[in-house]
């Protein structure tokens, strides 16, 4: 997206927006209640809708209110809510076994974000690119990839790692809001779509995982080696 | 012409699985699976002939080049071989109620692998490999044991978050094209090559990374191959071959696509030789786990990884050769992988068990099926007369006259290892003496072992002939993908 004809306050705003979603991706990470997570991912993705918003409106993109409300419904609330029923339905409600300590699996989602900004600033300087806000939402992007992988392999529940699944496509979405608002509508409500089908069967799978398997707990699945 | 047969292929199976799920009737189910199969089969078997360039339906969204009808080709002849087979398999396994949805699943299965090649958009493509993620999921969790269940979870965890890395790559594939084309445009593969030395290099090669990560883990490359022989053993025998023979070369052509991208725009050689890497990684993986395996189904999925590493050393050595032996290699794989695993499936019921420490003088035993799948066994590591031979040869050739020399060693180093290895077990399996204990079942259904000779007899004539019309075939792809290098 071009930036140049774009008030200064407004992309300061989308920095904010930007920023505020990274830091609900480390609520996520140092947290151990499966309710904090919900929450947190229920609030960034709140935050990436307003950002949706912003765009359409300072940037003349206005399919993207359309995209903006939807993300809000969907991710905000009917993706946190369908995981609630699945959480209620297990009784599972914390992380018991955790590989390690909330503080250090906060300094190492710290330094993934330093990693993707050394990556977002080399390819801006490679690219010539004179806006921060693109450099920023790179870095936004990648290290909210990184923060998911971290949560993804740093937990054993099942339902962590589904959201996990779902902060990583958050990143994509975010980046995408602000790299390449004009793509086409098409693409983007397929994706939430996609993103409904997607925790529907993974409410089916946890629900055999505890009749067939006996357990949520990840740790347990290990017959299969070799 | 071309939309009749393009519809009534898609129409087949959703009519299959819609009917499957409505009528309930465990032989109803399997009887209108098995027309659709027929009738995908019939309808793909034409696409060559009439698919000579890229023709785009639907606003662009939906299109069909030689290479998609190549992989479609493949598809169709798995499908029908697997859905003969599952007539008789699924027989055996005592779910008869859970039959239609079973059989639903499995049409749905095929409806996606039939979609994806012809998502001629770069996104829809993506979402169309993520459907099938979603479809198999439930296939190879269908005995709803633990192990299954196991390797279910595994498997859409991995490849989710695996083809989530590929949505990435998307984006910033979207984003590159946007500095040229204007914010909002259609991006389509043959539109990206078209503007490709326009293409930013930087974002382009971080894209085409991402992308190989992504569809990597789906193709089976290693290191992200870890979920490949959980599903692939634990699934029914139909749907590993399912998964084996057509699902893994319906990733493969994002990558090919991309790569075609990558060379129009100037960053071909870094990008082959990521291409090569993963290959050569992927061979030495499944040569480790092949010499040293017990599970008769986790060999063959090495067995896979190996096929999929020598595909993408082809398509990484580039050039004629490259490109034409790495086609070759997809539809014999899927010929072979369908014979393989029908026979692995077969040996498992009827010796009741996946361990091949069980199952001994099967020659002895079933004596015609024995022979088959022996043959199929020396097929599968590459030796002549079938027609593997023929195309890890021409890989071969290309990757001797390929930048990446030391590629085409390693190559030839592991196939003669796993040829080795591949021997032993199947020595094992053909002449070790027998245990006191009989097998579980005395003779197998004809529906079991028609589709293995169905599957054998064009191997055996591919590696004796290789006909002049797959060449033209071939060089058409090679021409569209820009010669590789």
């Amino acid at each position: 997206m071009q930036f140049a004809h774009i008030p200064p306050l407004a992309i300061s705003l989308f920095s904010l927006l930007a920023t505020v979603s990274l830091l609900f991706s480390f609520v996520m990470l140092g947290s151990r209640w499966i309710s904090s997570y919900l929450f947190a991912f229920s609030g960034e993705s709140l935050t990436i809708a307003v950002l949706s918003a912003a765009v359409a409106y300072y940037g003349g993109f206005p399919e993207l209110y359309l995209i903006a409300v939807l993300t809000a419904l969907f991710r905000g609330a009917v993706l946190p809510f369908l995981i609630w029923q699945i959480v209620r339905s297990t009784r599972i409600n914390r992380e018991l076994h955790v590989m390690l300590q909330p503080s250090t699996s906060l300094v190492l989602g710290a330094f993934s974000v330093v990693f993707a900004l050394i990556i977002a600033v080399r390819i801006g300087a490679q690219m010539n690119l004179s806006e921060t806000i693109i450099v920023l939402a790179l870095t936004i992007m990648l290290s909210m990839k990184l923060i998911g992988f971290l949560i993804l392999t740093l937990r054993y529940e099942a339902i962590s790692q589904v959201l996990g699944l779902l902060v990583l496509e958050n990143g994509i979405f975010l980046g995408s809001q602000l790299l390449v608002p004009g793509m086409p509508m098409l693409l983007e409500l397929v994706i939430l779509f996609d993103l409904l089908v997607v925790v529907a069967c993974f409410g089916v799978l946890v629900r055999y995982l505890l009749r067939h398997a006996g357990s949520t707990n990840t740790l347990q699945l290990r017959k299969l080696v070799g | 012409m071309l939309h009749t047969t393009l519809s009534l292929m898609l129409l087949a199976p959703l009519t299959a699985a819609l009917v499957a799920l409505l009528v309930k009737h465990p032989r109803v189910a399997e009887a209108v699976n098995l027309m659709a199969s027929i009738i995908v089969f019939a309808c793909v078997i034409t696409l060559p002939f009439s698919v000579q360039s890229n023709i785009e339906f639907l606003d662009g969204y939906v299109g069909i080049a030689p290479l998609s009808a190549w992989v479609l080709v493949c598809t169709g002849i798995v499908y029908l071989l697997a859905s003969i087979y599952a007539v008789g398999y699924m027989r055996m396994l005592d779910e008869t109620p859970r039959l239609p949805r079973f059989y639903a699943l499995f049409a749905a299965f095929a409806l996606t692998m039939l979609l994806a090649p012809l998502m001629n958009n770069i996104g829809l493509y993506w979402i169309a490999i993520e459907l099938t993620t979603l479809v198999s999921t439930f296939l190879i969790g269908f005995e709803h044991e633990a192990e299954a269940i196991e390797a279910a979870w595994k498997y859409i965890m991995i490849v989710s978050a695996g083809i989530s890395l590929a949505l990435l790559g998307t984006i910033f594939l979207y984003w590159s094209g946007s500095m040229v084309l204007g914010p909002t445009y259609q991006m389509t593969w043959a539109a990206l090559q078209a503007i490709g030395p326009q293409l930013s290099q930087p974002v382009l090669l971080l894209a085409f990374l991402l992308m190989l990560i992504g569809y990597g883990t789906k193709v089976g490359l290693a290191p992200m191959h870890n979920w490949l022989p959980d599903a692939h053993s634990e699934g029914p025998a139909p749907v590993s071959v399912m998964l084996s023979g057509a699902l893994l070369n319906t990733a493969m052509i994002g990558i090919v696509r991309f790569l075609a991208i990558a060379d129009a725009a100037g960053i071909g050689p870094i990008c082959h030789a990521a291409l090569i890497i993963l290959g050569a990684v992927s061979l030495l993986v499944a040569t480790l786990f092949i010499v040293r395996q017990n599970g008769v189904k986790r060999l063959m999925a090495y067995s896979s990884i190996e096929h999929m590493g020598v595909i993408a050393l082809g398509f990484g050595f580039g050039g004629a050769y490259g490109i034409a032996g790495s086609l070759y290699h997809m539809l014999n794989h899927s010929l072979n992988k369908s014979l393989m695993f029908f026979g692995a499936g077969n040996a498992m019921r009827a010796y009741g068990s996946k361990n091949i420490g069980h199952i001994r003088a099967v020659a002895a035993r079933f004596p015609v099926q024995g022979l088959i799948w022996l043959a199929g066994a020396i097929a599968i590591t590459g030796a002549p007369p079938f027609g593997l031979f023929l195309s890890e040869f021409s890989i071969l050739r290309a990757g001797f006259h390929s930048v990446s020399v030391w590629a085409a060693y390693v190559m030839a180093i592991l196939l003669i290892v796993i040829f080795i290895g591949f021997i032993n077990q199947f020595r094992r399996m053909y002449d070790e003496p027998a245990e006191d204990t009989p097998p579980a079942m005395r003779s197998l259904s004809l529906w079991c072992t028609v589709p293995m000779a169905m599957a054998a007899a064009p191997l055996l004539a591919f590696g004796l002939w290789w006909p002049a019309a797959f060449w033209s075939y071939f060089r058409l792809i090679v021409s569209q993908l820009g010669a590789g290098l």
